[in-house]
């Protein structure tokens, strides 16, 4: 959006488009592809958080079973990972239904959150 | 009834064995070569004509351009500009997968969870890399917080780790369970049809429905999977 040479008229357009846009922006946050319909943003959230849980789980598994066969230490930093993987299940969720983002960290994610509210996931 | 998960089975069309691994190319590979030619097609041909006023296939170019640049602009900033051709990529090739997926007697490669995980790992490496190239060794730091107290650090590390580590899982998991889900449903609504006879209208209407709905997801998995991409490439470049 940098086409401004093509005289006043142009240009005229190319800022009420910039001012409607903000305005737009400003009314609906991001979430002007989510809200396509309440029950499609439903159903994705809820498969959101099945996936984290299951998925920090599995992983975490995953991780102390080849620590423990590295280790040679069977099966006990398997069971220990199961539980940091179920932590990292809950906190994931704790962070999809606060709204803020995916990123690591979750102290920074909601200092985050706390500045900026409109910025959802 | 036709079996609903036949439609995920993978068949080989050109057997092929090379030093005995099988690289036969099967119908997820026809489906693969089919939607990257469609995309190279729309976008070469749609803006041959370079209007400045753009006509109709033009500006349905130009929408999806605009919308994962200004994606990435929200989301990673100006110095996300230069991994724009990559994003784009990847949000057109999802997405022209789950649209075609949806033509009758075609196949959905993002049902298949070894795709997704194929791009989400890439996606999760580079990413990974270029944390370590911006950050160097600064860039583990993310994963003990500001603040927290030191006696915290065995546990918040371990679980930070984790949860940086189900990245490529879970965003392969979401776009698999979400296709196969889908799909599976219309097959089995589809089989209702043919089997309650004149009462198959009400199956038929729910039928329609949910095939408006499944184009909505394959339009909503496709942004969720680019703009948790966006998510962390802006995490590797900024690190907050």
């Amino acid at each position: 959006m940098s086409s401004g040479d093509e005289g006043p008229n142009l240009d005229d357009l190319g800022a009420r488009l910039q001012a409607a846009r903000a305005r737009e922006a400003a009314e609906t946050g991001q979430d002007r592809v989510r809200s396509g319909g309440g029950n499609n943003a439903g159903m994705g959230l809820g498969f959101r958080i099945a996936i984290e849980l299951v998925v920090n789980i599995v992983v975490g598994t995953g991780i102390g079973y080849l620590l423990d066969w590295w280790l040679g230490t069977k099966p006990w930093l398997m069971v220990v990972f199961v539980f940091l993987g179920a932590a990292a299940g809950v906190m994931n969720i704790y962070r999809v239904a606060k709204g803020l983002d995916d990123s690591v960290g979750l102290g920074q994610a909601s200092r985050r959150g706390k500045n900026d509210q409109t910025n959802g996931p | 009834m036709a079996n609903p998960v036949e439609q995920f089975q993978i068949e080989p069309l050109v057997p092929l064995h090379i030093g005995g691994v099988n690289v036969s190319f099967t119908n997820s590979a026809l489906l693969m070569v089919v939607s990257v030619t469609l995309v190279t097609a729309f976008l070469t041909l749609s803006v041959r004509g370079r209007a400045l006023v753009p006509g109709r296939w033009q500006s349905m170019a130009e929408v999806f351009y605009e919308f994962v640049g200004n994606m990435i602009r929200d989301n990673v900033g100006s110095e996300g500009r230069k991994f724009f051709p990559f994003i784009f990529s990847l949000f057109m090739f999802v997405l022209f997968g789950n649209l075609l997926g949806l033509v009758p007697y075609s196949f959905t490669y993002t049902s298949h969870i070894i795709v997704n995980f194929g791009l989400a790992l890439t996606v999760f490496i580079g990413v990974t890399i270029i944390g370590f190239m911006r950050h160097g060794t600064h860039y583990l730091r993310m994963f003990f917080p500001h603040g927290a107290p030191i006696l915290t650090a065995p546990i918040l590390i371990p679980i930070e780790l984790i949860s940086y580590l189900s990245r490529p899982f879970s965003l392969a998991v979401r776009l698999f369970a979400n296709m196969t889900v889908g799909h599976i449903m219309l097959k089995v609504m589809g089989g209702f049809v043919v089997a309650l006879g004149v009462l198959g209208v009400l199956p038929f209407a729910f039928l329609s429905a949910i095939t408006v709905l499944e184009f909505g997801i394959a339009l909503l998995q496709a942004y969720v999977f680019t703009i948790l991409c966006c998510i962390y490439l802006n995490d590797a470049i900024h690190m907050h």
